[in-house]
Order: C-alpha cells, then sequence, then structure tokens
C-alpha cells in the first residue's frame, strides 16, 4: 500500500492550508505584531538599556537578546496557533466535519501542528531578519540554528494542541500560556545567562526546560551556552515526545473531543 | 434491496449516567429516504452522531455499505454526509473556501466545476465569494447542504434540515431532496416537523426514549394506524345522543348540530354504511359530510403516548 492510499494526504493539505490562509487573512495579529513587539525589545533591552550593559560571554548585549527574543516569540506562537487552531472549531461547533471525515488522528496533528508551526518557523525567521538590522549577527552553526527552531516549533505547536483541545473556555485557552509559559520563558535566560544568577537560583532554573532551548538556541549562533548542547537537545527531544504520547493518549481516548 | 447502513445493538450511556440509546437496531435501504422522528432528547442526534463518528457507542455495531465505522472508518465516513442541526460554520472563510475545504477534508481531489454545480444548485453561487458571517440564516444552512454535498456521499443524514428555514427554502430543500434520492443517494433526515416526513420520506421510525419503537413504510404506517373521521353536518341539531347510537362511540359537538365518528381501517367497528342506513331509519337527516385521514402527527403523537 502505498503512503497515497494510506494517508488521506488531500485531507491533510486541507487544514493545512485553510490554517495557512488564516495566518494571512489576519497578517496584522500574525506577524506584523509580534515582529513589532520583539523590535520594541531590541530598542529598550538592546539599544537604551544595553548599551549600558558590558558584554555577556564576550557578545555584545544587544545580540545576547537575539536568539531568547526569537525564542520567546517562537514558542508563545508555536503555542497560540496551535491552540487556537484546534479549539475555535471546538467552539463554534464546526469541529463535527473533522471528527465525522476519513481522517486519522495522525494526519489530524500533522496538519495543525503542521500549520502552527510553520507559521511560527516564518515569524522566527522574520524577526532573526528584524533583528539583524538592530545588531550585528552571526550564526555559528546554521544547521543547528535551523533544528532548534524547527524541534521547539513542532514540540511547542504539539503543546498548544494539547492546550486547545483540553480548553473549555477562552479564558483557560490563555491559562497556560500566561501564567506558566510566559514566566518559565522570561526566567528561562532570553535575556541574562543563568550563570549570572547566584548558586541557588541557577539550580533552582535548571528544573526550567525553556532554559535548555534558549541555551542551544543561543549556541548555534554564539557557540557559547549555558548548559551543554547535547543536553539542550536532549531535553527539547524528552519535552517533543511527552507532547506526542500525550497527544496519542487524547486520541485514543478521545478526551474532551468525542463524546 | 440490500441495506446500506446497518445499526445493530448500538446503546449509548454518558459520562453522566444519562442513557441516550438502548440497543438500537435499524437497516437503512440503499437510496431511500428515511425519515427517523421523535421528540427532543429522543436519541435522534446521539444516534447520528454515532454513525458518522462523532459520538462513541457504548455497545453494538455500524456498518455502512458493509465497512465497519471503526475498524474500516476511512471507507465508511467518506460515503457520509452530514448536515448537522446547528449551522456552524467558521465564520470567517468565504462559501468557495469552506466548500473546497470539506471535499479536500474527505479526500476528494479538487473539481471546481463540481462544486460550482453544488454551489448552483442551493443558489449560492452569487455569494461564493462572501464570508459565511455575512449570510443570512438560510443561506448558511444551505451553506452547510453545499459542504455535506461537496464530496459526493452516498448516505446523506439531514438532522432537522428545515428548523428555522422559511417555507419557500423548505420547498427548495425537499425539491433537493428527491433530486438527490433520484441520483441514487440515501437520505436520512431527523425532524420534528411531521409534515416534512410524510411529504417526503417512504420508510418512517419512531425513535422515543432511546429506543426504536417503530420502523414502517410510510403508507402502510398511515394505513395500519391512521384513524379516519366521518364529520356529518346535520339539519337539525340533536339534544343528545340516541341510544340506538350507542355502538358507534359517536361525538356530538357542543351545539348538537354536527356528529364525528372516528375509526380506523383494522378496528372490528361497525362500518360507515351501517351507520348511515341506522340514521337514515332512525329519522336523523344530514346536509353535509366529510372524512378525514389522521395525519402522520397524529400517529406520532399516539404512538409516543402509548409508551410507558
Amino acid at each position: 500500500m502505498n503512503v497515497r492510499a494510506a494517508m488521506n494526504l488531500r485531507a491533510v493539505w486541507a487544514i493545512y492550508r485553510m490554517e495557512m490562509a488564516r495566518a494571512f487573512r489576519t497578517v496584522l495579529q500574525s506577524i506584523v505584531s509580534p515582529v513589532i513587539s520583539t523590535s520594541l525589545y531590541f530598542v529598550v533591552f538592546g539599544s537604551a538599556i544595553g548599551s549600558r550593559i558590558t558584554e555577556i560571554d564576550g557578545i555584545s548585549y544587544g545580540a545576547f537578546i537575539v536568539p531568547g527574543l526569537i525564542m520567546l516569540s517562537l514558542l508563545t506562537q508555536s503555542i497560540s496557533n496551535a491552540s487556537f487552531a484546534i479549539y475555535f472549531p471546538k467552539f463554534v461547533g464546526s469541529i463535527y466535519e473533522l471528527l465525522s471525515a476519513p481522517v486519522s488522528y495522525l494526519e489530524i496533528v500533522i496538519a495543525y501542528v503542521g500549520g502552527a508551526a510553520t507559521k511560527s518557523i516564518l515569524l522566527g525567521l522574520i524577526i532573526l531578519a528584524t533583528a539583524s538590522l538592530f545588531v550585528p549577527l552571526t550564526i555559528l552553526h546554521p544547521f543547528w540554528m535551523v533544528a532548534f527552531l524547527v524541534l521547539t516549533a513542532v514540540t511547542f505547536s504539539l503543546f498548544g494542541f494539547i492546550i486547545g483541545i483540553w480548553a473549555r473556555s477562552f479564558e483557560q485557552l490563555q491559562l497556560v500560556p500566561l501564567l506558566i509559559i510566559t514566566p518559565l520563558t522570561f526566567l528561562g535566560g532570553s535575556f541574562y545567562s543563568i550563570n549570572m544568577l547566584p548558586g541557588i537560583w541557577r539550580t533552582v532554573t535548571l528544573f526550567n526546560p525553556v532554559v535548555y532551548l534558549i541555551s542551544g538556541f543561543r549556541w548555534s549562533f554564539y557557540g557559547k551556552s549555558d548548559v551543554s548542547v547535547g543536553v539542550s537537545l536532549g531535553m527539547t527531544i524528552v519535552f517533543l515526545l511527552v507532547c506526542i504520547t500525550i497527544v496519542a493518549w487524547i486520541f485514543r481516548t478521545g478526551y474532551r473531543l468525542r463524546n | 434491496m440490500p441495506s446500506i447502513l446497518s445499526i445493530s445493538g448500538v446503546s449509548k450511556t454518558y459520562a453522566t449516567g444519562f442513557t441516550a440509546l438502548k440497543e438500537v437496531n435499524l437497516d437503512i435501504q440503499r437510496g431511500e429516504i428515511f425519515a427517523l422522528l421523535g421528540p427532543n432528547g429522543a436519541g435522534k442526534t446521539t444516534l447520528i452522531s454515532i454513525v458518522c463518528g462523532i459520538v462513541n457507542r457504548s455497545s453494538g455495531t455500524v456498518t455502512v455499505d458493509g465497512h465497519d465505522i471503526n475498524r474500516d472508518y476511512r471507507a465508511a465516513r467518506s460515503l457520509i454526509g452530514l448536515v448537522p442541526q446547528e449551522l456552524t460554520i467558521d465564520a470567517f472563510e468565504s462559501v468557495w473556501a469552506t466548500v473546497n475545504f470539506s471535499r479536500g477534508l474527505f479526500g476528494k481531489p479538487a473539481n471546481p466545476a463540481f462544486v460550482e454545480k453544488v454551489l448552483r444548485d442551493l443558489s449560492l453561487w452569487d455569494k461564493k465569494d462572501a464570508k459565511a458571517i455575512t449570510l443570512s440564516g438560510g443561506m448558511k444552512r444551505r451553506l452547510m447542504i453545499a459542504k455535506a454535498l461537496s464530496h459526493e456521499p452516498r448516505v446523506l443524514f439531514l438532522d432537522e434540515p428545515t428548523a428555522g428555514v422559511d417555507v419557500e427554502l423548505r420547498q427548495d430543500m425537499w425539491a433537493m431532496v428527491r433530486r438527490l434520492r433520484e441520483d441514487g443517494v440515501t437520505i436520512i433526515l431527523t425532524t420534528h416537523y411531521i409534515e416534512e416526513a410524510e411529504a417526503m420520506a417512504d420508510r418512517v421510525g419512531v425513535i422515543n426514549r432511546g429506543e426504536i419503537i417503530l420502523v414502517e413504510n410510510k403508507a402502510e404506517l398511515m394505513r395500519k394506524l391512521g384513524r379516519k373521521r366521518l364529520v356529518l353536518e346535520l339539519r337539525s341539531p340533536l339534544p343528545a345522543i340516541p341510544d340506538a347510537f350507542s355502538r358507534y362511540a359517536l361525538e356530538l359537538s357542543p351545539d348538537g348540530g354536527q356528529l364525528t365518528y372516528t375509526y380506523d381501517n383494522q378496528a372490528e367497528r361497525p362500518g360507515v354504511a351501517s351507520l348511515i342506513r341506522d340514521l337514515e331509519a332512525g329519522g336523523i337527516q344530514f346536509r353535509d359530510i366529510d372524512t378525514q385521514n389522521s395525519s402522520l402527527e397524529e400517529i406520532f403523537v399516539n404512538l409516543v403516548r402509548r409508551e410507558p
């Protein structure tokens, strides 16, 4: 049996295309707004405050925060894209069509998570291009830069997909990103090296998974990292596997999808 | 005729403990229009949702054209089109985009000419670039139907298709359903507009409290359970029904000017001819006579009431 026959690729493409069309239809919200807010970070932290901060690990502060800021947008946008994409049809009731279509769970996940990840990767690349207007950038390991970008976007799009299925209200949809993800990202070394923290806080920080993402991503730019790049990669993959397991369980049990 | 949809021993108990369906058995024949009647909360939508894969059943089996809805869900679902009761559309998509999306979702290759035909048949072609949110309620209902027809289903479920729809659109929908049947599509509609079932259905099933209490050919059902009424307009009012007519169980109108005789085709009651003979013999004259068949609605109400 070939892949075309075994999979409903037309359905995957239909969902993916619809999700991308939504992003382009709401280009102000999807692309322009995160680019503007990231640019403001550069102006405030990179130029205004950053000019008074000495170099970190031999990197100017403006350049140091670029990988962290990209990760910040990548994480929040992946979660918000994917959670909204699956929550919205649940909210308006049009999910009936997806549930009654000849589509496997795997195809649903590939289409929605693929759409959400594509949008956030595009956004990450646009922010990278925007950052290069403000600070001189070097990317020592472009392959790993792309690898971390893709891996993080997919992992957090999966995480967003889980939140979208779990949420029963718009409030719940915002709860996890606002109360958990944003603090973890800000405390994950976006704006500082965790080596700058006092001993006990440095240890506490190591329980924050976002630290590993930002550290690995920053290493792909400058070759400097807070934790070993192998550990960063391993932690990212572990989180990816956890998300895949939860999604598989959701579909097996029909959790909050099928009564 | 072989059945295209076979529901066998299907039960559904929700997590709340509410049992929506109890051991439902139902076979739908290929190419028929089947009306599933039942009061609100009888289990109509739950049954449809199980067949379409939206709700998991607690027990039983369902096959669509021989394909088990779980083991062979792709083949089963690709044969089914569903128009749900609620108007649930992505409000920000255009008519054209959302109908083509549905076709793709069901694995069909793009076919703009076919989608155009569906939209033209449903008088939606002029609105193809309009966003769903801008459509009227009736047009949204048509759009839901267009989405369901976009992938050329062989079995079409219409869950309360004309709820809240004006008379003209209702007539259009009935015409469309008949056209689909001529093309060989099997149609299962749930309704509590009995006239809809009466006008369109080949067979009628009645569901009440999660149980199918009757499945019958519509004409046969009306013949078997239909009651007839003979109304006689009297020349001069009667103060009371004479005792000699007690075996007819007649009803006299309050003004005494109208006698009503209710009978059904199966009961062993004396016939109309003997009543008229007896009236003449008793000197009771009438100036007009009228007979009425009971509607499917009366049959339905009687059936549901009869349930404990």
